[in-house]
């Protein structure tokens, strides 16, 4: 397939080359337009999604009056960070937003290629496969549903936890959705549970593409399983672990919405504790009404994003060409 | 040698069943809690093993089934028109900057692949949306914004068409006399099945699952999909019965009798058993389709 390829490609560039100089302008265009009119449905899906909301930033730099619309609204320079910033919420935010992405990048990814090098030595195929198809389902299951089983287990009246498994441990109830300690650890659990299936699939991928030979080798020199493993199977999957954690990193500033906003039922008294930057953007706009404030947040965390995903890329780019995203 | 990798084997198989079950455990307390009668639950919370079992959720559930039914009917809608939908624009965007030959080839690829790098945020978005395009509470709310196409998926089916359809079969094709868009659908599209039924399975699930727009453009329940209705329900159990057309007094007669604790699991399962049942038919691609997202 692939020499088949490489003997056509070549050939069917310069006939194409030639043909494009013998066409003229607009012959050619007339030659592209029924490529540029499939384009049309996904520009303009751009254009809506992407683009506009992109102009529409500008809001956070105005006292924003619906009667004026959105571009009509008066400018107010930029007021609305200096609100922000000179409240506590900005500080409490963006170290929840950091704090918890960089724990879920570093334990799902310890979770992930542990389970993948376990997975990777399961010779019965089919209970491999049952394996990894089981460890994928909490991710797709909807956020609305985790909030549901979150709530089976830690309901303060009915929950597993006050009902069964404190007073077999002999211990009080504890009333979860109001006392923020435990959230960390609850939010921490439940994102493990419900994405370290997915990056798992993602290292076994890479484990299996091996060569074999590494292991058949060492074994014969008498190496352990975990001898292999430290010094075959991880050093041979780091590029891709790099890879992924610094592509996570890239993304830290954005959060999991509907962990943090389901999972902790929206609870006021879990406010300082869970509240991160997308579900105080979200909140600021929905249910308090303050645009200019989540507005700026949003700014806020669009450039900062910006940022990380390009400086991520880059350190990317320097690793290893091929992995990068650009 | 043997004996040694045997207990290996049981050593790893007992670890991942440990971890399976983990998995698979909340569902079953779920699953357990909505078949308990209230006293139990009352008595010894939600379990697995419940002194007496009741279906009396579901027979409430039951007592509301054209509201649910109305809103499964709004989740499979927005399913099935909007996967269609995202597969056909997305694929329609992604074939003309695979084509080598196109003019302005990488401005067009430069602003699919922007959007993955900068986005204006839920408030732009939303205010466009609302104010320009006036989508609340309509249908278009549920099918739109943010979920229709994105740039991955774009370069994603992208990179396919350019490293999998030989471009002499295109040459070939238009040398034969065939259009531009019937090469595109009559040999493009068939030879590109397998990223087509990935990238159709994600969007389905992400359609499927989406509770974001309901809750976030939607007020009238005439739109409530599944997930909106529970995430209605989270909040507020009596959600069905206070927004049904019940004359006053017997809906509140009938908000005292609901057993609100076991409700709450059944409609969660209401909500999850589609899923359940449809993944192991499935489970195959969408494993499949996890690691050809990652390698781009």
């Amino acid at each position: 397939m692939m020499s088949h390829l490489a003997q056509t490609a070549p050939l069917a560039k310069t006939s194409q080359e030639t043909n494009i100089k013998k066409k003229q302008g607009l012959k050619k265009l007339k030659r592209y337009l029924p490529l540029f009119l499939l384009m049309i449905p996904g520009l303009v899906y751009l254009i809506i999604n992407n683009y506009l909301p992109l102009f529409g930033m500008v809001i956070a730099f105005k006292d924003i009056n619906y009667s004026k619309g959105i571009f009509g609204s008066d400018w107010i320079g930029l007021k609305n960070f200096e609100f922000l910033f000179r409240s506590s919420d900005a500080f409490i935010i963006t170290r929840n937003t950091l704090l918890y992405n960089g724990a879920f990048i570093i334990i799902n990814t310890v979770i992930a290629v542990a389970i993948a090098i376990i997975l990777n030595d399961i010779k019965n195929k089919f209970l491999s496969r049952f394996y990894q198809s089981v460890i994928v389902l909490p991710y797709l299951i909807s956020m609305v549903v985790v909030g549901y089983l979150a709530f089976s287990v830690f309901s303060i009246d009915s929950g597993l936890m006050n009902k069964t498994i404190l007073p077999m441990l002999g211990m009080k109830d504890i009333s979860w959705y109001t006392e923020p300690q435990y959230w960390p650890y609850i939010l921490t659990i439940v994102h493990a549970w419900n994405g370290a299936g997915f990056l798992c699939v993602i290292y076994l991928a890479s484990i299996i593409s091996i060569d074999p030979e590494y292991y058949e080798a060492a074994t014969l020199d008498g190496a352990s399983k975990w001898q292999q493993v430290r010094a075959i199977t991880i050093p041979l999957i780091t590029p891709v672990i790099t890879m992924m954690t610094l592509l996570a990193i890239g993304r830290i500033f954005y959060s999991d919405f509907g962990l943090f906003y389901q999972v902790p039922m929206n609870s006021g008294a879990l406010a300082d504790t869970t509240n991160v930057i997308d579900t105080y953007v979200f909140r600021g706009l929905m249910v308090l009404g303050d645009i200019g404030m989540s507005s700026a947040a949003g700014v806020y965390q669009s450039i900062v994003g910006f940022v990380l995903v390009i400086v991520s890329n880059y350190i990317v780019r320097k690793v290893n060409r091929e992995n990068a995203l650009f | 040698m043997t004996i040694e990798n045997k207990s290996f084997q049981w050593i790893i198989n007992i670890i991942m069943m440990a971890i399976a079950i983990a998995c698979l455990i909340p569902f079953s307390l779920l699953i357990m809690s909505s078949i308990s009668s209230e006293a139990s639950i009352i008595q010894n919370g939600y379990t697995f093993f419940p002194e007496e079992f009741s279906m009396k959720a579901y027979g409430y559930l039951w007592t509301h089934w054209s509201e649910l039914g109305r809103a499964y009917g709004i989740t499979v809608f927005i399913t099935v028109v909007g996967t269609a939908a995202s597969l056909a624009i997305t694929s329609m965007l992604a074939y003309p900057i695979s084509r080598s030959d196109l003019p302005l080839k990488n401005l067009f690829a430069f602003l699919v692949f922007f959007t993955l790098l900068f986005n204006g945020g839920l408030v732009p978005t939303y205010l466009i949306y609302t104010q320009v395009f006036h989508l609340k509470n309509t249908i278009w709310a549920l099918l739109i914004p943010g979920l229709l196409m994105n740039g991955f998926n774009v370069l994603l089916v992208r990179t396919f068409f350019m490293t999998s359809i030989p471009p002499a079969l295109i040459e070939a094709a238009s040398i034969d006399g065939a259009g531009e868009i019937k090469i595109f659908y009559r040999i493009v599209l068939p030879l590109s099945l397998p990223i087509m039924a990935t990238i159709g399975l994600f969007a389905a699930i992400l359609y499927w699952n989406d509770w974001f727009n309901g809750l976030t453009y939607v007020t009238d329940s005439k739109y409530f999909s599944i997930q909106t209705i529970l995430n209605k329900m989270m909040t507020d159990i009596q959600f069905l019965t206070s927004n049904s057309n019940i004359a006053g007094s017997s809906a509140t007669s009938e908000i005292a009798e609901i057993p609100s604790t076991s409700v709450r699991m059944a409609i969660a399962v209401i909500g999850v058993l589609p899923i359940l049942i449809a993944y192991p038919f499935f489970q195959k691609y969408f494993i499949k389709g996890i690691t050809i997202g990652a390698v781009k």
